[in-house]
């Protein structure tokens, strides 16, 4: 695999990961624009376990559970807020994080902190592929239905025994968790961190990815930060080779008019469920009726 | 008495939604619940269903005190509520809402969920479907299904015939009348009254949170204090 395809991929796999780990609460009707800090923690305490002396397959498991155990008790508080609230709670969190982190001598400060171990592409790949697997029979699951259940109408979950809290609970510690390994990854394969890469941009690009995938099915998180990765990118590429530079440095233009034709025209994200339905039965499907009228829908 | 609410008080800050209010509930009965815009109809199911938290009183099922349980605990001792403006959930296919129903059980329901289908075709045929394709008839009965895989002992119905036509609302009331005599005990709230009055067993009046009327439905229907209670006799 060329060098560029390589980093092109590494970029795409942690963006994967990322976005997964914002899809798990928003799945459940939570916005959070906390990424960035879950992210730091998940590359600097799996740095810091592996400088320690532990290898990187138990460092980065360790700073998951690390992870976890923190979004576990930020969620109480975190969770009584919502909508932009919660939003800007989440965003709190994560600006603490950075202001903790370039205060702390032994993680290197604000001059960055080096990572010993290094996971190439035959590393970061299996594990995205595996945690898209696992988000994908997570949705199948009670939890999952209790969590799209949450995310349509949290008082009528209640009457029918979900249990509200622990579910949302669930879904933003599990989605920290993947978010600290997507942060463990970027460590260990680019073998330097600093903060200032981990910064709110980053968050808000993840949300992105997720709210314009679309949160009704575990595809949108995948096709939105597959689509918002490639597309940049190769509007980049194309400008390029075809000598038209403008188009290179405007496409961040062509991007944000995406962005807001999306928000317009399709508020329910690329990947509808309505629209995985339908590609599941291409032919009308084995049940009369289903098929057809689910296009009005 | 497989429900007894005795001396309940709901408030929301200062707003007295219900006053010291008392009600029974044999098994096998079905008792409505009526009452003007505020007279605490919601609130009584609320208590009941353990979302609201009462100020005072006591509400017992089958002689035990849940006062202090959860809703899911509740819902786990079959008091299952189906809420104003049916309330179903959106973006879940017409098969996941009934699933959603079964929540909190740990059998199978598979087998359930077909009778449902056996009972109301029109679910069946868009069981795959979201359920904000479905009628507001059918959203209703989608409801009731949904409540009843939570194998209720009582099942609570706020104000099922909101926003449904002539027709519909007949048979809906047929259908709360089969269930009822297939063993289920119903606590109905309306506004409805005559329907509700037709169907039902028993009858309480409410005015501003508290009793002002009980009695058999024979017994309602023929009191002139009824229409009284709804034209503001205050």
């Amino acid at each position: 695999m060329s060098g560029y395809l390589e980093s092109q991929l590494i970029i795409l796999c942690l963006n994967v990961i990322y976005a997964y780990g914002i899809f798990l609460p928003a799945a459940s009707g939570q916005l959070n624009l906390g990424a960035a800090g879950f992210i730091t923690i998940g590359a600097y305490s799996s740095a810091w376990i592996n400088a320690s002396g532990a290898p990187m397959y138990i460092a980065i498991p360790a700073s998951m559970l690390f992870c976890a155990a923190i979004a576990f008790t930020i969620a109480f508080p975190i969770l009584r807020t919502r909508g932009v609230y919660m939003v800007l709670a989440t965003f709190a969190f994560a600006e603490v994080v950075a202001g903790l982190i370039i205060n702390l001598e032994f993680l290197g400060a604000a001059a960055g902190y080096p990572v010993e171990s290094h996971a190439d592409y035959l590393v970061v790949v299996p594990v995205t592929i595996l945690v898209v697997l696992l988000c994908f029979f997570l949705m199948s699951t009670r939890l999952g239905l209790a969590m799209r259940s949450i995310h349509d109408d949290e008082a009528v979950a209640t009457l029918f025994g979900v249990d509200v809290r622990l579910a949302k609970v669930a879904a933003f510690t599990l989605g920290a968790a993947l978010m600290s390994l997507g942060g463990a990854l970027y460590g260990h394969h680019y073998n330097y961190i600093e903060t200032q890469t981990f910064n709110v941009l980053l968050s808000i690009y993840i949300l992105l990815y997720v709210l314009l995938g679309g949160t009704q099915t575990a595809w949108g998180p995948l096709v939105g930060a597959a689509f918002f990765t490639v597309v940049p990118e190769a509007l980049r590429q194309i400008a390029t080779a075809s000598g038209h530079a403008w188009i290179a440095d405007s496409r961040f233009i062509f991007f944000g008019a995406i962005i807001v034709l999306m928000m317009v025209f399709r508020p329910e994200g690329l990947v509808t469920r309505t629209m995985v339905d339908r590609a599941a039965t291409p032919f009308g499907g084995g049940r009369s009726g289903a098929a057809p009228a689910a296009r009005t829908a | 008495m497989l429900l007894e609410v005795e001396g309940l008080d709901v408030r929301y800050g200062r707003n007295h939604a219900i006053r010291a209010l008392d009600l029974e509930l044999a098994e096998g009965e079905i008792v409505t619940v009526l009452g003007a815009n505020g007279a605490g109809k919601s609130s009584l199911l609320k208590a009941v269903q353990g979302t609201v938290k009462p100020a005072a009183g006591a509400v017992r099922l089958n002689g035990e005190t849940v006062t202090g349980w959860s809703s899911p605990k509740r819902v786990r001792a079959g008091l299952t509520l189906v809420p104003e403006g049916r309330q179903i959930f959106v973006s879940l296919t017409v098969h996941e809402n009934l699933q959603m129903g079964a929540y909190s059980r740990s059998d199978n329901v598979e087998r359930e969920i077909d009778d449902i289908y056996q009972r109301f075709p029109n679910l069946a045929a868009r069981r795959d479907m979201l359920a904000s394709v479905l009628s507001g008839g059918e959203q209703q009965m989608l409801a009731i299904s949904r409540a009843l895989l939570a194998r209720p002992r009582i099942m609570m119905l706020d104000e099922p015939s909101l926003g449904l036509s002539p027709i519909l609302v007949q048979s809906l009331f047929d259908l709360i009348g089969d269930l009822n005599r297939d063993g289920l005990t119903i606590l109905l709230v309306e506004q409805n009254t005559h329907m509700a009055l037709q169907t039902a067993h028993r009858g309480y009046v409410l005015e501003l949170g508290a009793t002002v009327l009980s009695g058999t439905a024979e017994e309602l229907l023929a009191d002139d204090r009824l229409e009284e209670a709804y034209l503001g006799g205050n």
